[in-house]
């Protein structure tokens, strides 16, 4: 645990600098927005020129755009992430309300995609160049091609319009008074459609990268050790290929994360899901651009926080310790 | 006695690998007169490709000083490093390697010749045929890419390249190592024949003692970063005093024993 | 290369086929639908073949589907081939910089390009679109925005390892010039990697503007395949086809780039191979 706790330090302090320039790339894209901070202010809460020019010396904004961006960063230090016009909210307290819709329908795509994806990807990496392969292989290559907002709109013609099998739209059925776990399934009720369209890409990309690393396993010394040693076909597929394979796969669970937060922007759209993407697009038909920043620097967080999870998931899971035990 | 064509002093070179220093050279020192061949040799790990490297300037040196044809090699740069290095001349251990892959024989060749000026733009293609036909190869070669030639060939092409703008001193980094024995035998033969007709000086780093006793006059033996043996190749062959020597000696058995060395 | 090694798997030839109709929309786009698409052409939510005149038949405002989904192929196209262009070109040069330079060159720019990808590609398209305005210049600044940090990364790996190979220091050793040595010996070397993740690039670009033209956020004067697909989501219920129709077409598009992307990188590869 010591090796994973230095890895964690060493990650945390390289992510600052990243973070920095998340920062200031939003304070640039806030500058280049029409408005100001007052601006969006005093549209929602409302006061006349004379407030309006005090609060600019008050906040600083009449100030050179070094010290804009230094007052900037020390707002953001206090967790002060501005304010939202459209909702004349603070932009923190709105963003923290949608953040667990989104991380439930990601951890579900992310569950499905990575399961299925795997699962797929071993069968078809079983047996290379066999009908099976090539089938999954052009089949998942189709299915990345699919964008993921119209594989919704078609899921939902089909089991929501058609078949009256799904709900059409909402993360739970609205003021149905449900508790405990008739609520849970309620609203996995609601995420099946949204969370097949959002994962569905993705186990495209899993299966591909399995069935190559396993392609890759298949020519290396130590299989072919294996096979000449007359171990069963299936016990090198799980035994050797399958578990050499994995590993990447786990890299590249923290590296889609970014990827799948902008999908889910779409998907949430689609199926009216109060996350952070669905907020995006509102912030977006609301040109409220302090809202749209907040939920970038957000997900730049977020996306951070994952990967460092992983990074440490897969330093524990250290595949030498693995695989000795495994061969013991 | 006049001024050795390359005098080296005082080498010295640390390295950090895995966030440990250790030092790759540590005073090494040695000389090489006009048309003298030289064998560094030693296991592998010892120092003698760090050497090379700084001799052409590959790598820099943290101390020591390096005199090539009378001028502080080591304190050259820019259009004058490229300027001495016609005379400096180095041939790789895996030709493959050293050669650009889409490269064709043709243009390895005209390179040199093209950037040091050795001969007019009209003459070049002459001048490649030459240097083809004076490393034993056809001058149809020319036309192929790296890939379309033999190991053996393409060392023939790396000689040649080397030759390319007179050289007095190439430098010959495991040159034969990767070889087949024939062929190594053939390049050996090459090499010797080039000594004696353009007098040539040659810096050979090699770890196997086999090669080393048919071209060498005198040998440098390294371990750790140090020269721990120097002498007559001879001599040192017959009678190793330094362990390493001794070894590297042990380790080839046909070697004391051979007429050749012996008589 | 030769169009037989190119043409090997029935997986590349539908690729190449999809592509030749792509373009031949995109060249027969302005002849055979020399009107406006965005003017009306008929009855509204006419159902396809119904209709010999307007085969695909008609949305909510009578505009006719199968001349938007020609129109809509010169927007995804050139959108797609722009973005990856500007993508490839910018992430290149940066990681070329950056590898070659070494340093705190080299430092700089891969925090930078960690910081594109911290960011979901996506948000910072839809962000930029949103505070510039739409248009169809802003959208392809927008996609290559997040789509340049995988060339960058490729091509900065390449070139890191070609500089300790052998034979740059052999082109050294014979007193090439650096300049000549990084355009003749490295550059050169380091790009195919990079082309290799080209039809990828196209492919998600096309798929982006698709997805920025469904959230309403497209260039307005033109048609796309995303924007006809929001159209149709009004009518969901009594009229699918709508819907349907442009992201058949849109998969297919992707579906083409991809499967003639891999054909070109398997027969690039067999190539090398029998050498």
């Amino acid at each position: 645990m010591n090796r994973a706790w230095r890895l964690l330090k060493r990650r945390l302090v390289g992510s600052i600098p990243v973070l920095l320039i998340v920062v200031v790339g939003s304070f640039l894209l806030l500058e280049a927005a029409p408005g100001d901070a007052v601006d969006a202010y005093v549209a929602s809460v409302g006061g006349d020129a004379g407030m309006i020019e005090a609060l600019r010396q008050s906040w600083g904004l009449d100030a050179s755009p070094m010290t804009r961006l230094a007052a900037y960063l020390w707002a953001l230090l206090h967790l002060d992430l501005g304010h939202s016009v459209a909702l004349s909210r603070p932009v923190l307290s709105v963003v923290l309300e949608r953040l667990p819709n989104t991380l439930l329908l990601m951890g579900a795509a992310t569950a499905l995609s990575f399961f299925l994806g795997t699962a797929l990807g071993i069968v078809a990496g079983s047996r290379p160049g066999s009908l099976r392969d090539r089938l999954l292989s052009v089949g998942s290559l189709a299915l990345y091609a699919v964008p993921g907002f119209w594989l919704a709109l078609v899921l939902t013609i089909v089991f929501s319009v058609q078949l009256r099998w799904l709900p059409l739209a909402g993360m739970e059925t609205i003021a149905s008074g449900k508790t405990g776990f008739s609520r849970v399934l309620d609203i996995a009720r609601h995420l099946v459609l949204p969370v097949t369209s959002l994962g569905i890409i993705y186990l495209a990309l899993y299966l591909r990268m399995m069935r190559a690393g396993m392609a890759e396993v298949w020519r290396m010394d130590f299989t072919l050790a294996a096979r000449a040693r007359g171990i069963g076909r299936r016990r090198i597929v799980w035994r050797h290929v399958a578990r050499n394979a994995l590993l990447p796969l786990v890299t590249m669970l923290g590296l889609q994360s970014a990827a799948m937060l902008g999908g889910s922007v779409v998907i949430e759209s689609v199926f009216s899901i109060p996350g952070l993407g669905r907020l995006a697009q509102e912030a977006v038909g609301a040109r409220d651009t302090p809202l749209l920043i907040g939920i970038i620097l957000v997900s730049a967080v977020l996306v951070i926080v994952i990967n460092l999870l992983v990074d440490i998931a897969y330093a524990t899971l250290d595949p030498r310790v693995g695989a000795s035990e495994a061969n013991a | 006695m006049s001024a050795p064509l390359l005098g080296v002093e005082g080498l010295s070179k640390r390295f950090s690998r895995g966030g440990k220093n250790f030092a790759a050279l540590d005073g090494v020192g040695f000389s090489i007169a006009a048309g003298e061949t030289l064998a560094l040799v030693g296991p592998s790990g010892s120092g003698k490709s760090t050497v090379a490297r700084i001799l052409l300037r590959l790598v820099e040196a943290d101390a020591g000083s390096v005199h090539f044809q009378g001028q502080d090699l080591l304190a050259l740069r820019g259009p004058a490093l490229r300027a001495v290095r016609a005379k400096l001349q180095m041939v790789f251990q895996d030709p493959q390697a050293a050669f650009n892959p889409r490269a064709t024989v043709a243009r390895l060749l005209d390179d040199p010749l093209r950037i040091h000026g050795v001969v007019d733009r009209s003459e070049r293609p002459k001048a490649i045929a030459a240097l083809l036909a004076r490393v034993g190869l056809s001058a149809e070669l020319a036309g192929r890419a790296v890939h379309e030639i033999s190991g053996g060939q393409r060392q023939r092409v790396a000689i040649a390249r080397a030759l390319a703008t007179r050289p007095s001193l190439i430098v010959l980094d495991e040159a034969v190592s990767a070889l087949d024995v024939l062929v190594r035998a053939d390049i050996l033969r090459l090499l010797a024949e080039l000594q004696r007709e353009q007098g040539i000086a040659y810096l050979f780093i090699s770890h196997d003692l086999g090669a080393v006793r048919a071209i060498a006059h005198r040998i440098a033996i390294m371990d750790g970063g140090r020269i721990v043996e120097q002498g007559a190749a001879r001599a040192v062959i017959a009678a190793p005093v330094s362990a390493t020597g001794k070894a590297l000696v042990a380790a080839t058995p046909e070697l004391p024993v051979s007429k050749e060395t012996v008589s | 290369m030769s169009l037989r090694r190119l043409f090997r798997t029935p997986e590349a030839v539908a690729g190449f086929a999809i592509l030749g109709c792509l373009v031949l929309m995109v060249l027969l786009a302005p002849v055979l639908f020399p009107r406006d698409p965005l003017s009306i052409a008929g009855a509204p939510l006419l159902r396809p073949f119904q209709d010999w005149a307007l085969p695909l038949g008609t949305d909510r405002l009578g505009r006719d589907v199968l001349a938007g989904l020609f129109h809509g192929a010169r927007t995804s196209l050139a959108v797609g081939l722009a973005a990856a262009a500007a993508s490839i070109l910018v992430g290149s040069v940066i990681g070329t910089v950056a590898g070659f330079a070494g340093g705190l060159v080299d430092e700089a720019l891969m925090r930078i390009t960690d910081a594109f990808q911290t960011v979901p590609g996506f948000l910072l398209s839809l962000a930029l679109v949103s505070v510039v305005g739409p248009s169809l210049g802003v959208v392809v600044v927008a996609i290559s925005l997040s789509a340049w940090t995988g060339p960058a990364r490729i091509a900065r790996a390449e070139v890191l390892s070609i500089r300790e190979r052998d034979y740059v220091a052999s082109a050294r050793v014979i007193g090439m010039h650096p300049i000549e040595i990084a355009f003749r010996e490295i550059l050169p070397n380091a790009l195919p990697p990079v082309l290799a993740l080209s039809s990828v690039i196209v492919a998600a670009a096309i798929l982006t503007e698709a997805a920025l033209s469904f959230l309403g956020l497209g260039d307005p004067n033109r048609v796309t395949w995303g924007g006809m697909i929001a159209e149709g989501r009004a009518v969901l219920r009594s009229a699918p086809f709508l819907s349907i129709i442009p992201g058949i077409a849109l998969v297919l598009a992707v579906l083409g780039v991809y499967l003639a992307g891999e054909g070109i990188v398997e027969s690039a590869a067999t190539r090398r191979g029998n050498a």
